[in-house]
């Protein structure tokens, strides 16, 4: 039976815009909590995903909001599709938790994410160091005779692929924010 | 112009602005300021329990009788600890409770003081909310909200952690009406689109069963009526979980007994077999699943809950309706019913000749003895002499006895049956028997216990002679944790460890110690004298039945197993469980 052709809204407003829950493959999702910028409340959300056993790749947090004092915590999680939706409504189900949108399947999203590299060395190596933030498009924000730290913006994969090119270069320390994201269009 | 008072007041005002008439605690020094006010309004009744985790189950008693919130007011640091279980236990049951703890100073937060603990970090996870209030301006505001949530949607436990300097100092108070309620306000009206699809599943059903829980209670005295309605318009049958006994009559043509590990033999097939199961306020616990991957295979199955996060959590259901039981089933009977109240009369009649041929089985048929008291026939006399009390209410410790006590007492009414369900807490029952006293002073309250469930909070006899509570506490003495000592028969090869009572005290001198009367019984033969003279007596009891030591409690689904594989007698128990079911619990 599929009686349900329900409309879609955010999953804590409805229980009805179930996708397939039935699927074991793991997939990953970015969700855009938006709470009450509240004593503990980043600790309620983390405390659900370690209290249950889901997964965090990346959290970022601040307030978004400042009139209505309403903060916006993007989380990367992974998990089976009815993990997933286990994951949207125990958010929804915190009092501080205004919505929870899941911006993986309620349409397209960008993503970005901000990392400084900081790399050290000296001739051939910083040459081609600089040469490579440049193809990037990244900024340089500090540098001394021996080291560059850049600043570089965009997808995570970016961000690997520019780390990993940095690595035989004389990389020393990654700082990164972890994943903003929000929806496209109106 | 708002008014001032302190934060102690604001307490007892907003208290008294909710309705709350009885409050069960505990003083310390991080309370005191509360305690005084008290002392001084004489406007609401305080229950002294004997310790904080009493104070917990006693409101869980008080509300799970009232349908009111319980409320609870403890101290910091190990008056809040000791709270954590009955919380924990409040949250798993779905049931409301407004607890106020006292913190240290907001200016020693944080430097290990005297009494001090993270109380709202302790509790985050087994409260649905909960608040460290730093102001006294926000205290009354805080106060209308905690009630508002642990009413609203699916009910549970709240927290405020309120420091010492914030009830000594002066703030405005807001009153009920004006409170921030926030934006918390879980949608009751189900959706027509799904309770149409379940009106017309229910119209075509060959093998329909209604599956009903504690948010039947939880919803109301409306929605019992309603799903009764419904039960006798369809002819479908009905079962239940632990927690929702009472929704549906015991005594009704329709009621098929409780299902899960311990249901019946007729509930439990019927539920495997049944092609359309109706889930109404019942979360799929695994003590009624069973295994998931065998559970009722053939069918469509409905689930009405308020709480989106029980939908699809273990079972995926094919029509999900979200909102309140009692409201969903009103919009639903009103639809089946302009429909031309319609059901495919034929099968179900079939399917009912099935369901009395499981009846016929008598799973709950046991070998009586004339020499010693069978825990089963000690429960069906208490039934037989206590059920025409207009008044009778049971609560239960956890184990052997509280399964039987499901099994052999009939729940006519909701809000009559009140046991520790989703956390299983040994020691719940005698002090939620004072909550359920307090609550209703004529009533016959009696505690279906274990001698070593009962002993974990004893302490709370003192508080039913403190303020002459008469609550009866039915005793199956064993001399085993009789539930472990059963698993450890059939996954452990016999190897009792540490499941026997030793050293147990002479419960006839206890109770006198404590004030009331004690009565020991052995022998088939005086059963009925002895519960006769336990009910009459006007004064707290303990019952010392000593029984069978080694009975196990059956039926049973065996960890591991599906529902048409139930242990129907202790004939069939030998390898009853294989390694895959020896991991669960």
């Amino acid at each position: 039976m599929n009686a349900l052709h329900l409309k879609k809204g955010s999953s804590r407003k409805s229980a009805y815009n179930l996708r397939s829950t039935l699927g074991d493959a793991i997939e990953t999702h970015t969700l855009a909590i938006l709470v009450d910028n509240e004593v503990g409340v980043l600790a309620r959300v983390i405390g659900l995903f370690s209290g249950r056993g889901y997964n965090i790749e990346s959290l970022t947090v601040a307030e978004t909001n400042h009139t209505e004092g309403l903060s916006r915590i993007t989380v990367v999680t992974t998990g089976t599709p009815s993990i997933i939706e286990q994951i949207k409504s125990q958010l929804g189900r915190l009092v501080p938790v205004h919505d929870v949108h899941d911006l993986t399947v309620e349409g397209p999203s960008v993503e970005r994410e901000l990392a400084m590299i900081k790399v050290v060395g000296k001739g051939d190596n910083r040459v081609e160091a600089l040469r490579t933030s440049e193809v990037f498009r990244a900024n340089v924000v500090d540098s001394t005779l021996e080291s560059f730290v850049f600043e570089l913006t965009g997808t995570p994969e970016k961000i690997d692929a520019f780390v990993e090119l940095m690595r035989p270069l004389g990389l020393i320390d990654v700082a990164r924010t972890g994943v903003a994201a929000i929806s496209r269009g109106g | 112009m708002a008014q001032q008072m302190t934060g102690a007041k604001m307490v007892i005002q907003a208290l008294l602005d909710q309705g709350v008439d009885t409050v069960f605690g505990y003083p310390g020094g991080a309370v005191l300021p509360i305690y005084d006010e008290i002392f001084k309004e004489k406007k609401i009744r305080h229950i002294l329990v004997r310790h904080e985790q009493g104070a917990t189950h006693a409101a869980e008693g008080y509300a799970r009788s009232t349908g009111k919130p319980g409320v609870v007011l403890v101290t910091s640091g190990p008056g809040a600890t000791n709270a954590v279980t009955g919380m924990t236990d409040a949250l798993l049951d779905s049931v409301p409770l407004v607890v106020l703890t006292g913190q240290v100073p907001t200016f020693m937060i944080g430097s290990d003081a005297f009494q001090e603990a993270d109380t709202v970090g302790i509790t985050r996870p087994c409260t649905k909310h909960n608040w460290l209030v730093k102001d006294t301006n926000e205290l009354s505001d805080i106060l209308h909200q905690a009630f508002h949530i642990a009413t609203n949607g699916r009910p549970g436990p709240v927290l405020i952690d309120i420091p010492k300097d914030v009830q000594f100092a002066s703030g405005d108070y807001t009153k009920k009406d004006d409170a921030r309620l926030h934006h918390y306000a879980p949608a009751k009206v189900g959706d027509e689109a799904a309770i149409t699809a379940l009106v017309e599943l229910m119209e075509t059903a060959q093998k329909p069963v209604f599956y009903t829980g504690g948010g039947v209670i939880n919803s109301g005295v409306e929605a019992c009526e309603t799903l009764r309605a419904l039960v006798r318009e369809t002819n479908f049958p009905i079962t239940s979980t632990l927690m929702g006994l009472g929704s549906y009559p015991a005594s009704g043509e329709h009621w098929i007994g409780m299902l899960g590990m311990h249901g019946t033999y007729e509930a439990n097939l019927t539920m495997h077999d049944c092609d359309l199961m109706i889930n109404i306020g019942a979360r799929f616990d695994d003590r009624i699943t069973g295994v998931i991957d065998k559970f009722s295979p053939n069918s469509e199955k409905v689930h009405i809950d308020i709480d989106p996060s029980s939908i699809n959590k273990v079972i995926h259901v094919d029509v999900p309706i979200l909102g309140d039981v009692g409201t969903v089933l009103e919009q639903a009977i009103t639809i089946w019913r302009a429909r031309g109240s319609r059901t495919n009369a034929t099968a179900v009649k079939t399917w009912w000749d099935q369901i009395n041929k499981w009846r016929a089985v008598k799973c709950l048929s046991y070998e009586q003895s004339d020499k010693i008291i069978k825990p089963q026939y000690a429960l069906e006399r208490l039934e037989a002499l206590t059920k025409d009390h207009p008044n009778r209410f049971i609560t239960t410790e956890v184990g052997q006895h509280q399964m039987w006590a499901a099994q052999y007492l009939g729940f006519e009414d909701p809000k009559r049956w009140m046991t520790s369900g989703g956390l299983g807490t040994m020691g719940y029952g005698l002090p939620a028997s004072v909550g359920v006293q307090v609550a209703h002073p004529d009533g016959l309250v009696i505690n279906v216990a274990g001698e070593a469930s009962w002993l974990m909070n004893m302490q709370e006899m003192g508080t039913c002679t403190q303020y002459n509570l008469p609550t009866k506490q039915f005793i199956l003495n064993n001399e085993r944790l009789g539930m472990v000592r059963q698993w450890q028969e059939l996954l452990h090869g016999e190897r009792y460890s540490q499941s026997w009572s030793e050293a147990l005290p002479d419960f006839v001198k206890l109770a006198e110690a404590f004030g009331g009367k004690g009565i020991q019984v052995s022998d088939p033969a005086d059963l009925d004298e002895a519960i006769m003279e336990m009910i009459t007596y006007d004064g707290p009891v303990i019952f010392d039945c000593l029984v069978e030591k080694h009975e196990n409690c059956l039926p049973m689904i065996p960890s591991g197993k599906a529902h048409n594989q139930m242990i129907l007698s202790s004939s069939s128990t030998k390898d009853a469980i294989d390694a895959d079911g020896a991991v669960m619990v």
